[in-house]
């Protein structure tokens, strides 16, 4: 691989930019693999990296039916922090929020990461007190965040209307080393990094069946023929219940439309991602100038990518009121992604009931943060073939003992 | 934007009149059974790509609860039913099966 860097920009400056390879191979798909993932998302790339990197496991495929980052990697609203409530998320979220200060320069890619803060307001009396204990979980788990009052959010974001009128900003959840990353560049520079590290990103290969042999997984059948591994790893988000049902099992996931819009651009009025899950609705603004603004998810099961139109309404209803300076803003574009729900609003990392197949999947609303964490902690329980301790709170079975991980009390909007 | 039938009071509306209720036709376990079928009925779901068998209510109008049939891939609605019933009426399967010929029949 030619590493980029300002001396390499100046050298194909200077003869057409000619010499530029290709980022990552296309190879054709070989009979068998120790490991095949499925999903070029970039949870599934980053487990591909941290599998070759951390771990020397090389004899990897990664099997993307459509293009790589083209799921949910390349439809989110790309904040990223750390501040949630329980320890076992705070743990995972907080080491992927540092391995993205660093990440531009592992995989030497620009992936653009902006940590311009992220700040999380209270609008009822209800809210206040929930984020001063997510502020007080967050530093026993040594996280950086603070609580910030209502005039310091006015300095903070100049253009909030703090005084109501129905949802009077009451104080704030300020995590300043939160912020945002380059979606796009999230997954090619994994797939970049993985790629020169000897993994096979095979594009336009649908995984329709998973063969077994006594209750062992054997092996994948794909649009492009059966490709036989020793383990599988099924990292595919919206699509999960379909992967699982071909191997026979449920999952306690369901599939559901999450929307996002961006406005048209304008000049720099907000230099921070602004949440505020009360009213459902969440903004920041990108380098381009537009507002990229997002809200809940629908309600219903939902395989279409797209969503009901209500809830942009909604959505963009409730941000005038605080924001009243969008008002007059028009819609570029909108979008929806297909979200894979769970009960706690926490994700699956583990075993699944068949011997040799792992899943990763259940981020919901809220993975693209945690893309280098969760990489990271899959790829060790590849190696192992067992969760180490980031991803064992994860597992399956937390359903059935009854350990949940409670994040949907603790941000209604979870992104 | 679906636009569903309530079986009780005949009005046809957009989904923003009625709540969606998640997977029907679930056997309710409770303290008793056994603690795989008690996790199952509460958190694993069929979630499929296509036919779906779901409960919705009709909440800003006569407030009770339906099934309606849909297709998850399309948003089509294939009908809706009463919700005194644990399995999908004949009639429901028959629009389905005219529609999806390859759909393996409601399991
Ligand atoms: C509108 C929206 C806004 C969001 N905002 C945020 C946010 O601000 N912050 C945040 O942290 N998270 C956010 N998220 C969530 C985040 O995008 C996801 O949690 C994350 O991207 C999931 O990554 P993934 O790699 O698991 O899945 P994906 O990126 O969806 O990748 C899964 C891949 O699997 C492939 N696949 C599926 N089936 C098969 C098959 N049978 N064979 C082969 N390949 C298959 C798909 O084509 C896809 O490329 C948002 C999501 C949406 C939709
Ligand atoms: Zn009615």
């Amino acid at each position: 691989m030619k590493r980029y860097s300002a001396f390499s920009i100046a050298r194909e400056a200077f003869r057409f930019h000619s010499g530029w390879e290709r980022a990552w191979r296309s190879p054709t798909p070989k009979a068998e693999y120790d490991v095949v993932i499925v999903g070029a998302g970039g949870h599934g790339l980053a487990t591909a990296y941290y599998l070759a990197k951390n771990h020397e496991i090389t004899n990897v495929a990664v099997l993307e039916k459509g293009w790589l980052g083209g799921g949910n990697t390349g439809r989110n609203t790309t904040i990223i922090r750390s501040n949630y409530l329980q320890d076992e998320s705070a743990a995972i979220f907080e080491l992927s929020r540092n391995l993205y200060e660093g990440l531009s320069q592992d995989l030497n890619y620009n992936i653009m990461f902006s940590p311009r803060g992220v700040m999380m307001l209270a609008q009822t009396e209800h809210e206040l007190r929930a984020w001063k204990r997510t502020s007080h979980a967050n530093r026993l788990a040594g996280i950086q965040s603070e609580m910030v009052t209502p005039d310091r959010i006015k300095e903070i974001v100049p253009v909030i209307q703090i005084d109501g009128p129905r949802y009077p900003v009451l104080g704030g959840l300020w995590q300043a080393r939160g912020g945002t990353a380059r979606h796009d560049a999230v997954a090619w520079g994994y797939a970049r990094g993985a790629s020169d590290l000897g993994v096979d990103i095979i594009q336009q290969c649908e995984v329709t069946g998973i063969d077994q042999s006594g209750g062992k997984v054997a092996g994948v059948q794909t649009s492009k023929g059966a490709i036989k591994c020793k383990q599988l790893c099924v990292v595919v988000a919206g699509s999960s219940g379909m992967l699982a049902d071909m191997a026979g099992f449920r999952l306690p996931v369901e599939s559901m439309a999450l929307q996002a819009l961006v406005s048209e651009p304008i000049k720099p009025v907000l230099d921070c991602v602004i949440m505020a899950n009360t009213v459902h609705g969440y903004m920041s603004q990108s380098d381009k100038g537009e507002l990229v603004i997002g809200g809940g998810s629908d309600g219903f099961n939902n395989y279409t990518q797209r969503g009901s139109f209500q809830h942009i309404e909604e959505t963009v209803r409730a941000l005038i009121e605080t924001f009243p300076i969008i008002s007059r803003l028009k819609q570029l574009r909108q979008w929806g992604g297909i979200v894979d729900m769970t009960g706690d609003r926490s994700p699956i990392i583990g075993k699944t009931p068949v011997e040799g197949m792992f899943i990763n999947c259940g981020w919901g609303t809220g993975g693209f943060k945690s893309i280098p964490g969760s990489g990271w902690a899959t790829a060790e329980m590849l190696a192992d073939g067992e969760p180490r301790d980031l991803a064992a709170p994860f597992t399956m079975d937390r359903f059935k003992e009854g350990r949940m991980i409670d994040e949907s009390v603790a941000a209604a909007v979870a992104h | 934007m679906l636009i569903l039938k309530c079986p009780y009071c005949g009005v046809s509306a957009e989904e923003t009149e009625f709540t969606p209720g998640g997977e029907a036709h679930l056997t309710r376990y409770t303290s008793g059974s056994e603690d795989q079928a008690f996790t199952d009925y509460l958190f694993a779901r069929k979630n499929p790509r296509g036919v779906h068998f779901e409960r919705w209510r009709h909440v800003f109008g006569c407030g009770k609860w339906f099934h309606t049939a849909r297709c998850t891939a399309t948003l089509e609605v294939f009908g809706t039913y009463t919700g005194q019933t644990s399995t999908p009426p004949d009639n429901i399967i028959a629009v389905i099966k005219a529609k999806r010929p390859e759909w393996e029949g409601f399991k």
